[in-house]
Protein backbone atom coordinates (compact mmCIF):
# COMPACT_ATOMS: atom_id res chain seq x y z
CA UNK A 1 0.00 0.00 0.00
CA UNK A 2 1.35 3.45 -0.84
CA UNK A 3 1.95 5.82 2.06
CA UNK A 4 -1.08 7.95 2.86
CA UNK A 5 -1.69 11.19 4.76
CA UNK A 6 -2.77 9.28 7.88
CA UNK A 7 -0.59 8.26 10.78
CA UNK A 8 0.24 4.58 10.37
CA UNK A 9 0.39 4.16 14.19
CA UNK A 10 -2.50 6.17 15.61
CA UNK A 11 -2.20 6.80 19.35
CA UNK A 12 -4.73 5.40 21.83
CA UNK A 13 -7.42 7.88 22.88
CA UNK A 14 -6.66 10.58 25.44
CA UNK A 15 -9.11 8.94 27.88
CA UNK A 16 -7.31 5.62 27.65
CA UNK A 17 -3.88 7.20 28.09
CA UNK A 18 -5.10 9.23 31.07
CA UNK A 19 -6.40 6.05 32.67
CA UNK A 20 -3.18 4.13 32.08
CA UNK A 21 -0.53 6.77 32.80
CA UNK A 22 -0.61 9.04 35.86
CA UNK A 23 -0.36 12.68 34.81
CA UNK A 24 -0.79 11.99 31.08
CA UNK A 25 -1.25 15.29 29.25
CA UNK A 26 -0.78 17.49 32.33
CA UNK A 27 1.47 19.71 30.19
CA UNK A 28 -0.45 19.27 26.96
CA UNK A 29 -0.51 22.94 26.01
CA UNK A 30 2.83 23.61 24.28
CA UNK A 31 2.61 27.29 25.19
CA UNK A 32 2.34 26.48 28.89
CA UNK A 33 5.58 24.61 29.51
CA UNK A 34 8.44 25.90 31.69
CA UNK A 35 10.95 25.83 28.83
CA UNK A 36 8.71 27.42 26.22
CA UNK A 37 9.69 29.71 24.68
CA UNK A 38 13.39 28.99 25.06
CA UNK A 39 14.24 32.60 25.80
CA UNK A 40 11.92 34.54 28.07
CA UNK A 41 12.41 37.40 30.49
CA UNK A 42 9.95 36.36 33.20
CA UNK A 43 12.08 33.65 34.81
CA UNK A 44 12.48 34.67 38.45
CA UNK A 45 16.15 34.39 39.43
CA UNK A 46 16.37 35.88 42.92
CA UNK A 47 19.25 38.15 41.86
CA UNK A 48 19.13 41.59 43.52
CA UNK A 49 21.96 43.24 41.63
CA UNK A 50 22.49 44.61 38.18
CA UNK A 51 26.20 43.94 38.15
CA UNK A 52 27.48 41.08 40.27
CA UNK A 53 30.33 41.97 42.60
CA UNK A 54 33.79 40.70 41.67
CA UNK A 55 35.45 37.81 43.41
CA UNK A 56 39.04 38.57 44.42
CA UNK A 57 41.72 37.08 42.15
CA UNK A 58 44.28 35.78 44.64
CA UNK A 59 46.53 34.12 42.11
CA UNK A 60 46.65 34.57 38.34
CA UNK A 61 43.59 32.72 37.04
CA UNK A 62 43.66 31.18 33.56
CA UNK A 63 40.79 32.05 31.27
CA UNK A 64 39.55 31.38 27.77
CA UNK A 65 40.77 34.02 25.31
CA UNK A 66 37.20 34.13 24.04
CA UNK A 67 36.22 35.98 27.22
CA UNK A 68 36.83 39.73 27.30
CA UNK A 69 37.87 39.58 30.97
CA UNK A 70 38.09 37.24 33.90
CA UNK A 71 34.51 36.37 34.86
CA UNK A 72 33.34 38.07 38.09
CA UNK A 73 32.98 34.67 39.76
CA UNK A 74 35.22 31.69 39.08
CA UNK A 75 36.20 28.33 40.55
CA UNK A 76 39.26 28.17 42.78
CA UNK A 77 39.66 24.40 42.94
CA UNK A 78 43.06 22.91 41.96
CA UNK A 79 44.92 26.01 40.69
CA UNK A 80 47.44 25.40 37.90
CA UNK A 81 50.78 24.04 39.06
CA UNK A 82 53.76 22.02 37.84
CA UNK A 83 54.35 20.69 34.31
CA UNK A 84 50.65 19.84 33.76
CA UNK A 85 49.80 23.38 34.82
CA UNK A 86 52.25 24.81 32.30
CA UNK A 87 50.71 22.78 29.47
CA UNK A 88 47.22 23.84 30.47
CA UNK A 89 48.16 27.50 30.80
CA UNK A 90 49.70 27.41 27.33
CA UNK A 91 46.50 25.87 25.94
CA UNK A 92 44.43 28.66 27.49
CA UNK A 93 46.72 31.52 26.52
CA UNK A 94 47.52 30.44 22.99
CA UNK A 95 44.39 28.85 21.49
CA UNK A 96 40.71 29.71 21.38
CA UNK A 97 38.11 27.04 22.10
CA UNK A 98 37.55 26.75 18.36
CA UNK A 99 40.95 25.09 17.93
CA UNK A 100 41.42 21.37 18.39
CA UNK A 101 44.90 22.18 19.74
CA UNK A 102 43.30 23.89 22.73
CA UNK A 103 41.44 20.76 23.78
CA UNK A 104 44.11 18.26 22.80
CA UNK A 105 46.69 20.14 24.89
CA UNK A 106 44.28 20.14 27.83
CA UNK A 107 43.88 16.37 27.41
CA UNK A 108 47.67 16.02 27.36
CA UNK A 109 47.82 18.10 30.54
CA UNK A 110 45.35 15.67 32.12
CA UNK A 111 47.50 12.65 31.30
CA UNK A 112 50.66 14.35 32.58
CA UNK A 113 48.83 15.44 35.74
CA UNK A 114 47.61 11.91 36.35
CA UNK A 115 51.03 10.31 35.84
CA UNK A 116 53.01 12.85 37.88
CA UNK A 117 50.63 13.06 40.81
CA UNK A 118 50.55 9.26 40.94
CA UNK A 119 54.34 9.09 41.07
CA UNK A 120 54.54 11.87 43.66
CA UNK A 121 52.21 9.99 45.95
CA UNK A 122 54.15 6.71 45.84
CA UNK A 123 56.38 7.56 48.85
CA UNK A 124 53.35 8.20 51.06
CA UNK A 125 50.78 5.75 49.69
CA UNK A 126 52.97 3.08 48.13
CA UNK A 127 52.13 1.37 44.84
CA UNK A 128 48.43 1.95 45.53
CA UNK A 129 49.09 5.55 44.50
CA UNK A 130 49.45 4.30 40.93
CA UNK A 131 46.44 2.01 40.64
CA UNK A 132 44.34 2.37 43.82
CA UNK A 133 40.83 3.80 43.78
CA UNK A 134 39.17 1.49 41.28
CA UNK A 135 36.82 -0.01 43.87
CA UNK A 136 37.73 -3.45 42.58
CA UNK A 137 38.84 -5.02 45.84
CA UNK A 138 35.71 -3.91 47.64
CA UNK A 139 33.58 -5.18 44.77
CA UNK A 140 35.32 -8.54 44.80
CA UNK A 141 34.72 -8.80 48.55
CA UNK A 142 31.06 -7.88 48.29
CA UNK A 143 30.65 -10.44 45.51
CA UNK A 144 29.19 -7.90 43.13
CA UNK A 145 32.10 -8.25 40.71
CA UNK A 146 31.53 -11.96 40.51
CA UNK A 147 27.95 -11.68 39.36
CA UNK A 148 27.60 -13.07 35.87
CA UNK A 149 27.58 -10.37 33.21
CA UNK A 150 24.64 -10.38 30.87
CA UNK A 151 26.25 -11.97 27.80
CA UNK A 152 24.12 -9.85 25.46
CA UNK A 153 25.42 -6.47 26.56
CA UNK A 154 27.09 -4.45 23.83
CA UNK A 155 29.86 -3.23 26.12
CA UNK A 156 31.12 -6.79 26.65
CA UNK A 157 33.11 -6.21 23.48
CA UNK A 158 35.34 -3.62 25.14
CA UNK A 159 35.28 -3.99 28.93
CA UNK A 160 38.57 -5.83 28.68
CA UNK A 161 40.12 -2.55 27.56
CA UNK A 162 39.37 -0.74 30.80
CA UNK A 163 42.42 -2.12 32.66
CA UNK A 164 44.51 -1.06 29.66
CA UNK A 165 43.25 2.52 29.92
CA UNK A 166 44.14 2.37 33.61
CA UNK A 167 47.58 0.89 33.01
CA UNK A 168 48.47 2.71 29.77
CA UNK A 169 50.50 5.55 31.34
CA UNK A 170 52.52 3.06 33.40
CA UNK A 171 53.11 0.73 30.47
CA UNK A 172 54.22 3.71 28.36
CA UNK A 173 56.43 4.97 31.20
CA UNK A 174 57.99 1.54 31.68
CA UNK A 175 58.65 1.23 27.96
CA UNK A 176 60.29 4.68 27.76
CA UNK A 177 62.43 3.95 30.83
CA UNK A 178 63.51 0.66 29.35
CA UNK A 179 64.45 2.32 26.04
CA UNK A 180 66.43 5.03 27.84
CA UNK A 181 68.26 2.56 30.07
CA UNK A 182 69.07 0.37 27.08
CA UNK A 183 70.26 3.38 25.09
CA UNK A 184 72.55 4.53 27.89
CA UNK A 185 73.98 1.01 28.30
CA UNK A 186 74.66 0.68 24.58
CA UNK A 187 76.53 3.96 24.47
CA UNK A 188 78.91 2.81 27.19
CA UNK B 1 36.24 17.67 55.48
CA UNK B 2 35.88 14.32 53.74
CA UNK B 3 35.47 14.60 49.99
CA UNK B 4 35.55 12.48 46.88
CA UNK B 5 38.71 13.14 44.85
CA UNK B 6 39.66 12.18 41.32
CA UNK B 7 42.99 10.37 41.04
CA UNK B 8 43.02 9.57 37.34
CA UNK B 9 40.90 7.60 34.86
CA UNK B 10 38.84 4.89 36.63
CA UNK B 11 40.25 5.93 40.02
CA UNK B 12 38.47 7.88 42.74
CA UNK B 13 38.79 7.96 46.52
CA UNK B 14 37.56 9.80 49.60
CA UNK B 15 40.21 11.95 51.27
CA UNK B 16 40.56 14.76 53.79
CA UNK B 17 40.49 18.15 52.16
CA UNK B 18 40.42 21.73 53.49
CA UNK B 19 36.89 23.04 54.09
CA UNK B 20 35.65 25.39 51.36
CA UNK B 21 35.45 29.08 52.30
CA UNK B 22 33.30 32.06 51.28
CA UNK B 23 35.09 33.69 48.33
CA UNK B 24 32.44 36.11 47.15
CA UNK B 25 29.76 38.07 49.04
CA UNK B 26 26.98 36.00 47.45
CA UNK B 27 28.55 32.59 48.26
CA UNK B 28 27.12 30.09 50.69
CA UNK B 29 28.72 27.02 52.20
CA UNK B 30 26.34 24.06 52.21
CA UNK B 31 26.72 20.95 54.37
CA UNK B 32 25.75 18.09 52.06
CA UNK B 33 23.11 15.65 53.29
CA UNK B 34 22.61 13.61 50.13
CA UNK B 35 24.51 13.54 46.85
CA UNK B 36 24.23 11.40 43.74
CA UNK B 37 26.42 10.07 40.95
CA UNK B 38 25.26 11.17 37.49
CA UNK B 39 25.92 9.53 34.12
CA UNK B 40 27.80 12.74 33.34
CA UNK B 41 30.24 12.01 36.15
CA UNK B 42 31.18 8.84 34.27
CA UNK B 43 32.59 10.92 31.41
CA UNK B 44 34.92 12.56 33.96
CA UNK B 45 35.64 9.25 35.67
CA UNK B 46 36.70 7.73 32.35
CA UNK B 47 39.03 10.68 31.66
CA UNK B 48 37.03 12.01 28.70
CA UNK B 49 36.51 15.65 29.57
CA UNK B 50 39.47 17.98 28.96
CA UNK B 51 40.98 19.72 31.99
CA UNK B 52 39.84 17.31 34.67
CA UNK B 53 42.45 17.92 37.35
CA UNK B 54 43.76 15.37 39.83
CA UNK B 55 42.26 16.17 43.23
CA UNK B 56 39.02 17.53 41.74
CA UNK B 57 35.87 16.74 43.72
CA UNK B 58 32.99 15.70 41.46
CA UNK B 59 29.27 15.91 42.15
CA UNK B 60 26.62 18.24 40.79
CA UNK B 61 23.57 16.58 42.33
CA UNK B 62 23.23 17.40 46.03
CA UNK B 63 20.98 18.74 48.74
CA UNK B 64 21.99 19.93 52.18
CA UNK B 65 21.85 22.48 54.96
CA UNK B 66 23.20 26.03 54.61
CA UNK B 67 26.10 26.36 57.03
CA UNK B 68 27.41 29.83 56.30
CA UNK B 69 26.50 32.71 53.96
CA UNK B 70 28.38 35.67 52.46
CA UNK B 71 27.52 39.28 53.31
CA UNK B 72 25.10 39.89 50.41
CA UNK B 73 23.04 36.69 50.65
CA UNK B 74 19.34 37.39 51.36
CA UNK B 75 17.28 34.48 50.13
CA UNK B 76 18.75 31.70 52.28
CA UNK B 77 20.20 31.64 55.79
CA UNK B 78 22.23 29.24 57.90
CA UNK B 79 20.09 26.28 58.90
CA UNK B 80 17.91 26.32 55.78
CA UNK B 81 17.70 23.02 53.95
CA UNK B 82 18.24 23.58 50.25
CA UNK B 83 18.27 21.79 46.92
CA UNK B 84 20.92 23.13 44.56
CA UNK B 85 20.66 23.01 40.74
CA UNK B 86 23.65 21.50 38.96
CA UNK B 87 24.30 24.70 37.01
CA UNK B 88 25.78 27.84 38.60
CA UNK B 89 23.99 31.01 37.43
CA UNK B 90 24.54 34.71 38.15
CA UNK B 91 20.94 35.65 37.37
CA UNK B 92 21.70 38.88 35.49
CA UNK B 93 24.00 38.23 32.51
CA UNK B 94 22.72 38.28 28.91
CA UNK B 95 21.88 34.58 29.08
CA UNK B 96 20.50 34.30 32.63
CA UNK B 97 18.24 37.28 32.04
CA UNK B 98 16.70 35.41 29.11
CA UNK B 99 16.12 32.29 31.19
CA UNK B 100 19.13 30.37 29.88
CA UNK B 101 20.26 29.62 33.43
CA UNK B 102 22.54 26.74 32.46
CA UNK B 103 24.41 28.96 30.00
CA UNK B 104 25.54 31.73 32.38
CA UNK B 105 28.40 33.86 31.03
CA UNK B 106 29.63 35.23 34.36
CA UNK B 107 30.74 32.05 36.11
CA UNK B 108 32.94 29.99 33.80
CA UNK B 109 36.29 31.67 33.15
CA UNK B 110 37.70 28.59 31.44
CA UNK B 111 35.25 28.27 28.58
CA UNK B 112 32.61 30.22 26.73
CA UNK B 113 31.41 26.96 25.16
CA UNK B 114 29.86 25.85 28.46
CA UNK B 115 28.22 27.30 31.53
CA UNK B 116 29.48 26.37 34.99
CA UNK B 117 28.62 23.09 36.69
CA UNK B 118 29.61 21.96 40.19
CA UNK B 119 32.42 19.42 40.22
CA UNK B 120 32.52 19.02 36.48
CA UNK B 121 36.15 19.78 35.56
CA UNK B 122 37.74 23.12 34.81
CA UNK B 123 36.10 23.11 31.40
CA UNK B 124 32.90 23.67 33.39
CA UNK B 125 34.45 26.37 35.58
CA UNK B 126 36.73 24.63 38.10
CA UNK B 127 34.37 24.43 41.06
CA UNK B 128 34.65 21.51 43.48
CA UNK B 129 31.42 19.54 43.68
CA UNK B 130 28.99 18.07 46.15
CA UNK B 131 30.24 14.50 46.64
CA UNK B 132 31.72 15.84 49.87
CA UNK B 133 30.72 17.00 53.32
CA UNK B 134 30.82 20.68 52.39
CA UNK B 135 30.55 22.61 49.16
CA UNK B 136 30.92 26.24 48.08
CA UNK B 137 27.70 27.44 46.41
CA UNK B 138 28.25 30.64 44.41
CA UNK B 139 25.30 32.99 43.80
CA UNK B 140 23.40 31.50 46.70
CA UNK B 141 20.51 33.91 46.04
CA UNK B 142 19.99 32.53 42.54
CA UNK B 143 20.47 28.74 42.47
CA UNK B 144 19.39 27.10 45.72
CA UNK B 145 15.75 26.65 46.71
CA UNK B 146 14.53 25.89 50.21
CA UNK B 147 13.18 22.31 50.22
CA UNK B 148 9.43 22.40 50.94
CA UNK B 149 8.48 20.43 54.08
CA UNK B 150 6.27 18.01 52.19
CA UNK B 151 8.91 17.07 49.62
CA UNK B 152 10.83 13.80 50.05
CA UNK B 153 14.61 14.45 50.24
CA UNK B 154 15.33 11.92 47.52
CA UNK B 155 12.79 13.55 45.19
CA UNK B 156 14.48 16.90 45.84
CA UNK B 157 17.82 15.29 45.00
CA UNK B 158 16.51 13.84 41.72
CA UNK B 159 15.32 17.33 40.70
CA UNK B 160 18.82 18.81 41.01
CA UNK B 161 19.60 17.15 37.69
CA UNK B 162 18.42 13.76 36.41
CA UNK B 163 14.63 14.06 36.54
CA UNK B 164 14.49 17.76 35.73
CA UNK B 165 16.89 17.18 32.84
CA UNK B 166 14.71 14.45 31.35
CA UNK B 167 11.66 16.69 31.74
CA UNK B 168 13.51 19.49 29.98
CA UNK B 169 14.58 17.07 27.22
CA UNK B 170 11.00 16.09 26.48
CA UNK B 171 10.18 19.79 26.11
CA UNK B 172 13.16 20.28 23.78
CA UNK B 173 11.59 17.60 21.62
CA UNK B 174 8.45 19.74 21.43
CA UNK B 175 6.29 16.67 22.03
CA UNK B 176 2.73 17.25 20.79
CA UNK B 177 -0.41 15.26 21.57
CA UNK B 178 -0.29 11.79 20.05
CA UNK B 179 3.41 11.91 19.08
CA UNK B 180 5.55 8.81 18.96
CA UNK B 181 8.64 9.49 21.09
CA UNK B 182 11.76 7.33 21.00
CA UNK B 183 14.18 7.71 23.90
CA UNK B 184 17.69 6.35 23.37
CA UNK B 185 19.23 5.36 26.72
CA UNK B 186 17.49 3.97 29.81
CA UNK B 187 19.76 5.65 32.35
CA UNK B 188 18.23 8.08 34.86
CA UNK B 189 18.01 10.85 32.26
CA UNK B 190 16.38 8.63 29.65
CA UNK B 191 13.94 7.21 32.21
CA UNK B 192 12.92 10.73 33.19
CA UNK B 193 12.62 11.88 29.58
CA UNK B 194 10.40 8.91 28.74
CA UNK B 195 8.23 9.46 31.81
CA UNK B 196 7.94 13.18 31.00
CA UNK B 197 7.00 12.62 27.35
CA UNK B 198 3.64 11.29 28.61
CA UNK B 199 3.07 14.47 30.65
CA UNK B 200 3.40 16.42 27.41
CA UNK B 201 0.85 14.17 25.73
CA UNK B 202 2.86 11.55 23.83
CA UNK B 203 0.80 8.80 22.24
CA UNK B 204 3.57 6.24 22.31
CA UNK B 205 6.90 6.10 24.16
CA UNK B 206 9.66 3.69 23.15
CA UNK B 207 12.94 3.26 25.06
CA UNK B 208 16.07 1.67 23.58
CA UNK B 209 19.11 0.40 25.52
CA UNK B 210 21.22 -2.75 25.70
CA UNK B 211 21.07 -3.32 29.45
CA UNK B 212 18.04 -5.47 30.21
CA UNK B 213 17.49 -4.50 33.83
CA UNK B 214 17.39 -0.85 32.80
CA UNK B 215 14.85 -1.63 30.10
CA UNK B 216 12.72 -3.38 32.71
CA UNK B 217 12.95 -0.21 34.76
CA UNK B 218 11.86 1.81 31.73
CA UNK B 219 8.77 -0.36 31.35
CA UNK B 220 7.91 0.02 35.03
CA UNK B 221 8.95 3.59 35.82
CA UNK B 222 8.16 5.18 32.46
CA UNK B 223 5.37 2.93 31.11
CA UNK B 224 7.45 2.54 27.94
CA UNK B 225 7.70 -0.03 25.18
CA UNK B 226 11.28 -1.25 25.24
CA UNK B 227 13.80 -2.66 22.79
CA UNK B 228 17.22 -4.13 23.49
CA UNK B 229 19.25 -3.09 20.48
CA UNK B 230 21.58 -6.09 20.68
CA UNK B 231 18.59 -8.33 19.92
CA UNK B 232 17.97 -6.91 16.47
CA UNK B 233 20.27 -6.88 13.48
CA UNK B 234 19.48 -3.20 12.87
CA UNK B 235 17.70 -1.12 15.49
CA UNK B 236 16.97 1.75 13.11
CA UNK B 237 15.23 -0.57 10.64
CA UNK B 238 13.20 -1.95 13.54
CA UNK B 239 12.19 1.53 14.72
CA UNK B 240 11.13 2.37 11.18
CA UNK B 241 9.11 -0.81 10.93
CA UNK B 242 7.28 -0.20 14.18
CA UNK B 243 6.37 3.36 13.10
CA UNK B 244 4.87 2.29 9.77
CA UNK B 245 8.18 3.09 8.02
CA UNK B 246 7.88 6.83 8.70
CA UNK B 247 10.10 7.16 11.78
CA UNK B 248 9.39 8.74 15.15
CA UNK B 249 8.07 12.27 15.56
CA UNK B 250 10.58 12.92 18.33
CA UNK B 251 13.84 11.17 19.24
CA UNK B 252 15.65 11.99 22.46
CA UNK B 253 19.37 11.20 22.84
CA UNK B 254 19.88 10.36 26.51
CA UNK B 255 23.11 8.45 25.92
CA UNK B 256 25.95 10.81 25.03
CA UNK B 257 29.64 10.40 24.42
CA UNK B 258 30.12 6.81 25.53
CA UNK B 259 27.45 5.24 23.34
CA UNK B 260 27.74 1.59 22.47
CA UNK B 261 26.36 -0.08 19.39
CA UNK B 262 29.38 0.39 17.13
CA UNK B 263 32.69 -0.87 18.43
CA UNK B 264 34.61 1.37 16.02
CA UNK B 265 32.80 4.52 17.13
CA UNK B 266 33.03 3.54 20.78
CA UNK B 267 36.76 2.91 20.63
CA UNK B 268 37.64 6.01 18.61
CA UNK B 269 35.27 8.21 20.61
CA UNK B 270 35.35 6.92 24.16
CA UNK B 271 38.66 5.06 24.46
CA UNK B 272 41.15 6.68 22.08
CA UNK B 273 39.46 10.09 22.29
CA UNK B 274 39.99 10.74 18.58
CA UNK B 275 36.55 12.32 18.42
CA UNK B 276 34.44 14.24 20.91
CA UNK B 277 32.66 11.07 21.94
CA UNK B 278 30.97 8.16 20.19
CA UNK B 279 28.12 9.57 18.05
CA UNK B 280 26.21 6.26 17.73
CA UNK B 281 23.10 7.43 19.57
CA UNK B 282 23.07 10.79 17.81
CA UNK B 283 23.29 9.07 14.44
CA UNK B 284 20.55 6.61 15.37
CA UNK B 285 18.42 9.58 16.39
CA UNK B 286 18.96 11.25 13.02
CA UNK B 287 18.12 8.01 11.21
CA UNK B 288 15.13 7.01 13.34
CA UNK B 289 13.37 10.38 13.32
CA UNK B 290 10.71 11.01 10.71
CA UNK B 291 11.22 13.70 8.10
CA UNK B 292 10.45 17.08 9.63
CA UNK B 293 10.79 15.52 13.09
CA UNK B 294 12.55 16.78 16.20
CA UNK B 295 15.69 15.57 17.91
CA UNK B 296 16.42 16.50 21.48
CA UNK B 297 20.01 15.99 22.58
CA UNK B 298 20.62 15.63 26.30
CA UNK B 299 23.62 13.32 26.01
CA UNK B 300 26.89 15.05 26.78
CA UNK B 301 29.64 15.20 24.17
CA UNK B 302 33.24 16.41 24.31
CA UNK B 303 34.31 19.75 22.85
CA UNK B 304 35.96 18.38 19.70
CA UNK B 305 34.35 17.09 16.49
CA UNK B 306 32.42 13.82 16.24
CA UNK B 307 31.51 11.85 13.13
CA UNK B 308 27.87 12.92 12.95
CA UNK B 309 25.69 12.14 9.91
CA UNK B 310 24.73 15.71 9.37
CA UNK B 311 23.74 15.34 5.73
CA UNK B 312 20.79 13.13 6.64
CA UNK B 313 19.64 15.68 9.21
CA UNK B 314 19.58 18.33 6.49
CA UNK B 315 17.86 16.17 3.89
CA UNK B 316 15.19 15.11 6.36
CA UNK B 317 14.46 18.65 7.55
CA UNK B 318 15.07 17.76 11.17
CA UNK B 319 14.98 20.23 14.03
CA UNK B 320 17.83 19.48 16.42
CA UNK B 321 17.69 21.08 19.86
CA UNK B 322 20.20 20.61 22.63
CA UNK B 323 21.33 22.07 25.93
CA UNK B 324 22.52 21.46 29.42
CA UNK B 325 19.20 21.62 31.23
CA UNK B 326 18.24 24.83 33.03
CA UNK B 327 16.84 22.63 35.81
CA UNK B 328 16.10 25.49 38.20
CA UNK B 329 13.51 26.74 35.72
CA UNK B 330 11.68 23.37 35.74
CA UNK B 331 11.25 23.16 39.50
CA UNK B 332 8.01 25.04 40.16
CA UNK B 333 6.13 22.90 37.65
CA UNK B 334 7.83 19.65 38.68
CA UNK B 335 6.92 20.30 42.31
CA UNK B 336 3.29 20.60 41.21
CA UNK B 337 3.57 17.29 39.37
CA UNK B 338 5.08 15.54 42.39
CA UNK B 339 2.46 17.00 44.69
CA UNK B 340 -0.32 15.92 42.34
CA UNK B 341 1.06 12.37 42.37
CA UNK B 342 1.91 12.44 38.66
CA UNK B 343 5.54 11.48 39.14
CA UNK B 344 7.83 9.93 41.73
CA UNK B 345 11.41 10.76 40.70
CA UNK B 346 13.01 8.87 43.59
CA UNK B 347 11.77 5.56 42.20
CA UNK B 348 14.73 5.52 39.82
CA UNK B 349 17.25 5.21 42.67
CA UNK B 350 18.79 1.73 42.89
CA UNK B 351 21.67 2.10 45.37
CA UNK B 352 22.16 4.05 48.60
CA UNK B 353 25.73 3.90 49.93
CA UNK B 354 28.04 5.86 52.25
CA UNK B 355 30.24 8.50 50.60
CA UNK B 356 33.24 6.56 51.91
CA UNK B 357 32.40 3.75 49.45
CA UNK B 358 32.75 6.14 46.51
CA UNK B 359 35.04 3.92 44.44
CA UNK B 360 32.51 1.13 44.56
CA UNK B 361 29.74 3.58 43.69
CA UNK B 362 31.51 4.77 40.56
CA UNK B 363 32.36 1.27 39.54
CA UNK B 364 28.73 0.17 39.90
CA UNK B 365 27.39 3.15 38.00
CA UNK B 366 29.98 2.65 35.28
CA UNK B 367 29.53 -1.11 34.82
CA UNK B 368 25.76 -0.97 35.49
CA UNK B 369 26.13 -4.28 37.35
CA UNK B 370 23.96 -5.23 40.34
CA UNK B 371 20.93 -3.70 38.54
CA UNK B 372 22.39 -0.25 39.06
CA UNK B 373 20.51 2.77 37.68
CA UNK B 374 21.21 5.55 40.17
CA UNK B 375 23.59 5.75 43.13
CA UNK B 376 22.87 8.02 46.10
CA UNK B 377 25.65 8.87 48.57
CA UNK B 378 25.47 9.89 52.22
CA UNK B 379 28.42 11.83 53.68
CA UNK B 380 29.68 10.68 57.10
CA UNK B 381 28.38 13.64 59.08
CA UNK B 382 24.89 13.63 57.56
N1 LIG C 1 21.95 17.94 29.14
C1 LIG C 1 22.03 17.85 30.47
O1 LIG C 1 21.71 18.79 31.19
C2 LIG C 1 22.46 16.57 31.09
C3 LIG C 1 22.24 16.35 32.45
C4 LIG C 1 22.56 15.10 32.98
C5 LIG C 1 23.12 14.14 32.18
N2 LIG C 1 23.38 14.40 30.87
C6 LIG C 1 23.95 13.40 29.97
O2 LIG C 1 22.92 12.51 29.59
C7 LIG C 1 23.50 11.23 29.31
C8 LIG C 1 22.76 10.17 30.10
O3 LIG C 1 22.89 10.38 31.49
P1 LIG C 1 22.51 9.21 32.52
O4 LIG C 1 22.75 9.72 33.88
O5 LIG C 1 21.19 8.66 32.20
O6 LIG C 1 23.70 8.19 32.12
P2 LIG C 1 23.84 6.59 32.10
O7 LIG C 1 25.24 6.31 31.72
O8 LIG C 1 23.34 6.02 33.37
O9 LIG C 1 22.85 6.14 30.93
C9 LIG C 1 23.20 5.99 29.59
C10 LIG C 1 22.48 4.75 29.05
O10 LIG C 1 22.64 4.67 27.64
C11 LIG C 1 22.78 3.30 27.28
N3 LIG C 1 23.34 3.22 25.93
C12 LIG C 1 24.63 3.14 25.54
N4 LIG C 1 24.71 3.17 24.19
C13 LIG C 1 23.44 3.27 23.73
C14 LIG C 1 22.87 3.35 22.43
N5 LIG C 1 23.64 3.37 21.34
N6 LIG C 1 21.52 3.42 22.33
C15 LIG C 1 20.73 3.44 23.43
N7 LIG C 1 21.22 3.38 24.68
C16 LIG C 1 22.56 3.28 24.83
C17 LIG C 1 23.61 2.73 28.40
O11 LIG C 1 23.51 1.33 28.47
C18 LIG C 1 23.02 3.44 29.62
O12 LIG C 1 21.97 2.69 30.19
C19 LIG C 1 24.97 11.35 29.66
O13 LIG C 1 25.72 11.63 28.50
C20 LIG C 1 25.01 12.53 30.58
O14 LIG C 1 26.26 13.19 30.55
C21 LIG C 1 23.05 15.60 30.32
ZN1 LIG D 1 24.35 15.34 35.71
ZN1 LIG E 1 24.42 34.57 34.24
Amino acid sequence: MPYTADRPDPAPSAEELRRRIPGWGADLDPADRPSYPKERDDVVTGAHWVLPERQQEREPRERSIEHGMLTPVFGTAQPLHGPAGAIRRYAYERYSEARAAHWLLLMLGDRVDSALSGLQAVPSRGPAALVGGTGLIKQLRSGRMLQPRDPRRADNAHVWMDPLVLAAPWLAGAWITWRVVRGVRRRR
Amino acid sequence: MRAMVYRGPYRVAVEDKPDPVIEHPNDAIVRVELAAICGSDLHLYHGLLPDTRIGHTFGHEFIGRVEQVGSSVQNVKPGDRVMVPFHISCGTCFFCSRGLLSNCHNVNANATAAGAIYGYSHTAGGYDGGQAELVRVPFADVGPMIIPDWLHDEDALMLTDAFATGYFGAQLGDVAEGDTVVVLGAGPVGLAAARSAWLLGAGRVIVVDHVDHRLRKAAEFAYAETYNFTQYPDIVALLKETTGHLGADVVIDAVGAEADGSLLQHITGAKLKLQGGSPVALNWAIDAARKGGNISVLGAYGPIFSAVKFGDAVNKGLTIRANQAPVRRQWPRLLEHIRAGHISPRDMISHRIPLEDIAEGYHLMSTKLDDCTKVVLTPPAA
